[in-house]
């Protein structure tokens, strides 16, 4: 079959079983919204968003919810560069991505041209691959290869940069989608090694303190269900990052809450105290370690993880296991009965002790009867009138931690935020996607005043495609993080964290076309989320006037260990 | 301490980029790198040479592993191997005595005298790095015009291969 470019190239989408593409159109990706318009039908949708940046974070949204490809189409230039921080964004969380931006003509690159920008250049550290595509004949491979490299292995985001003259409509050539691919260059690993696997269990049935630590990781490999099991059958505490909440049910009685720099009490504590710890998926971040000197200090080490680069990278570990986190704990499941050495439940009771006294200090008490607007209580009344099935999405700040912290996550997919790189604006745009993607079920953005604006354009693509979620906006008028460390480690000197001039938010959701509604009074909290939730087809942003003197607490210090937390204190106004 | 490394890359654009990119990305230390396609036009061969404890390159090889485009690597100083660099270097020289001087010089570290213009000279010698060093050092620095190094290039000893 002879197409042009851009023919072949929205042919290719849909032989990839795309549904959704997330764009903004501009010179350079003319020719393929030509071939868009032609070829548009209700299995594959394009989605315009008000900035690129929106783009790349709902696509961004609907891969984390669904686990599929999230598909973004920009311009040149601009448009390349906007794209930037949502590509880092899903690079840093290893979310599977598929970012075509257009290029300049091919005879013209290096020249300046308007709207030229080294896309590839500057998407390479950043990306898990990159492609320039100069020739008509070569889209159909190069997309191939994209999506078997955005989706296999460690996931990631993959750009591709065409040139206006590859999509040409007046070039044809012959156009065969390939079915399968293989690079001599790239051969993701599978199953771990069962020797490795062996000495893991060995290791964590002998534990007399064991922990198990996961991650992201779990989610991704869609090893959930495995974990869950396993932990289970072990009888053994579990803790989870900030990108892995859900991955092991919140409510359960073995999940301790989050670890690291604002984790409860009882996972830093298991974590420092631990003989044996049992890390999945996780890459053992310096917001999860604390000080890597005193990080488990009493442990050995299993890891497993499908990126061999993130073994033993910054904390050296005792038996790593490179392979697929689903493969690995199936394989676990299947040897732990046959291990010879059983599990010492005199010791596993003690240590579980240990534990419940650690609990009992109740890391998260707030002062629950305030009359101001405690942030923790609007996310825990919110999880009261939801299901599991609801989707929560964040931006990035105190508000982040909150949902963190206070909302528990009992399934997979539902917690979408951006954990690595730390992006406000990502929880809007990412909810837009979640909610393309899941229109049955909630979908809810907590957010915060500074982080919503930064990418506030987009209640106007919600408009556009009446896409009803809701906007929990805890508005306590500062840069909430930034205060609580200008608070701690720069004595109460908020430089550039306080907001002179915020919008009216209830008038802005208006003029966007959606409902907005303002609750100062800590009384009226459940009401309006009620209300809100009672609007199934309207999107309502609520702007909660909460406590500003709230801090995030448990809190470990830079260069301190699990065990040197700091704890609420009593309450009290802010200076 | 120094390792010598060697990988086989798709020759693409962006490969040579992405693996020298990766080192200031990381913060490792790179003291030289060369590349050049191999028999194989689709595949070019970089040997670069880096530094760090043993943590730093274990990591250096996962992460150049990890590139997409890097097809196998091999960290040459795990085991016995040949290491061979190229030097081109230029000098001004006062007389016929420090010509003879040179060619003498030349000769001991069986190099070759490739061009001779008036009283500039330019001399090929191949060794390892320390070689060439010690020969630098038997030039005065007032002589010295130009120095062209081409960087280390390693091969393992005996049947050990790079291929794919």
């Amino acid at each position: 079959m002879q197409l042009s470019g851009g023919d072949i190239l929205v042919q290719c989408l849909k032989a990839e079983g795309v549904e959704l593409v997330f764009g903004y159109p501009g010179g350079s990706v003319l020719h393929i919204y030509d071939a868009f318009f032609k070829q548009q039908d209700e299995n594959l949708r394009h989605i315009l968003v008000r900035h690129e940046q929106g783009a790349t974070h709902a696509a961004d949204g609907y891969a984390r919810a669904t686990g599929k490809p999230g598909v973004v189409l920009v311009t040149s230039g601009p448009g390349a560069t906007n794209a930037v921080t949502g590509i880092a964004t899903a690079h840093m969380d290893s979310i599977p991505l598929v970012v075509i931006t257009g290029q300049v003509p091919s005879p013209v690159i290096g020249s300046d041209a308007f709207q030229e920008v080294d896309a590839t250049g500057i998407t390479r550290p950043c990306c898990k691959h990159n492609f320039l595509v100069k020739r008509p004949e070569d889209i159909a491979l190069t997309i191939k290869k994209a999506f078997y490299l955005a989706t296999t292995g460690r996931p990631g985001p993959v750009v591709i940069d065409i040139t206006k003259d590859a999509t040409d409509p007046k070039v044809l050539v012959e156009f065969e989608y390939p079915k399968t691919i293989e690079l001599r260059s790239y051969k993701p690993p599978e199953a771990g090694h069962s020797g490795q696997i062996q000495k893991a269990l060995d290791l964590l049935v002998n534990a007399k303190r064991p922990m198990v630590y996961t991650g992201g990781g779990v989610i991704l490999g869609n090893g959930s269900e495995e974990l869950t099991k396993l932990v289970r059958n072990l009888g053994y505490p579990i803790t989870s990052t900030l990108m892995g909440l859900g991955a092991y049910p919140g409510s359960d009685r073995q999940f301790l809450g989050m670890l690291g720099m604002h984790g409860t009490y009882e996972s830093n504590m298991a974590m420092h105290e631990c003989d044996a710890l049992l890390a999945i998926g996780a890459r053992f971040d310096d917001r999860v370690t604390g000080t890597i000197p005193e990080f488990c200090p009493y442990a050995k080490i299993v890891h497993i993880d499908i990126d061999p680069s993130s073994i033993s990278k910054n904390v050296r570990v005792d038996v790593p296991i490179v392979g697929n986190v689903k493969s690995v704990l199936t394989e676990m499941l299947k040897l732990l009965p046959k291990t010879s050495k059983k599990i010492d439940k005199k010791s596993l009771d003690n240590w579980w002790q240990q534990i419940e006294e650690w609990r009992k200090v109740d890391c998260l008490r707030y002062d629950r009867n305030s009359d101001k607007i405690k942030p923790q209580y609007v996310i825990e009344t919110l999880q009261g009138l939801l299901t599991d099935e609801a989707y929560i999405t964040s931006d990035v700040g105190q508000h982040q931690m909150w949902a963190a912290q206070y909302y528990k996550f009992n399934k997979p997919n539902h917690w979408i935020n951006s954990g690595g790189l730390g992006t406000m604006g990502f929880g809007m745009p990412a909810a837009l996607g979640v909610k393309l993607a899941k229109p049955e079920d909630e979908v809810i953005c907590i957010t915060g005043e500074a982080s919503i604006q930064m990418c506030i354009q987009e209640l106007s693509t919600a408009t556009q495609y009446r896409l009803p979620i809701k906007v929990v906006n805890l508005n306590n008028g500062y840069m909430g993080m930034v205060r609580q460390w200008q608070e701690f480690f720069y004595e109460g000197r908020y430089a550039m964290s306080y907001f002179d001039a915020l919008p009216d938010f209830v008038k802005l959701a208006e003029a966007y076309g959606h409902i907005g509604m303002r609750i100062e009074k800590s009384a009226d909290v459940e009401g309006a989320l009620k209300e809100a939730l009672a609007h199934k087809d309207r999107l309502v942003f609520m702007d909660f006037m909460t406590d500003p003197a709230a801090n995030v607490y448990p809190m470990i210090m830079a260069g301190k260990g699990h065990n040197e937390m700091h704890l609420a204190p009593a309450d009290r106004e802010l200076a | 301490m120094r390792h010598i490394i060697s990988l086989l890359l798709e020759n693409e654009s962006g490969a040579l980029s992405r693996a020298a990119n990766l080192f200031s990305a990381r913060g490792y230390n790179i003291e030289a790198l060369s590349v050049a396609p191999t028999n194989d036009d689709s595949v070019s061969r970089m040997t670069l040479v880096t530094s760090g404890t043993d943590d730093v390159i274990e990591q250096i090889t996962k992460q150049l592993n990890k590139l997409v485009d890097v097809i196998r690597l091999v960290d040459l100083t795990e085991s016995s191997h040949i290491e061979r660099e190229m030097m081109l270097l230029k000098v001004k020289l006062p007389d016929s005595n420090a010509a003879a001087h040179l060619a003498q010089l030349t000769k001991i570290f069986r190099g070759t005298i490739i061009d001779a213009s008036g009283s500039t000279y330019t001399v090929e010698v191949t060794g390892n790095g320390k070689k060439l060093d010690a020969f630098l050092d038997n030039m005065s620095a007032n002589e010295i015009v130009e120095v062209v190094r081409s960087g280390p290039l390693g091969i393992g000893r005996g049947e050990r291969a790079l291929h794919i």
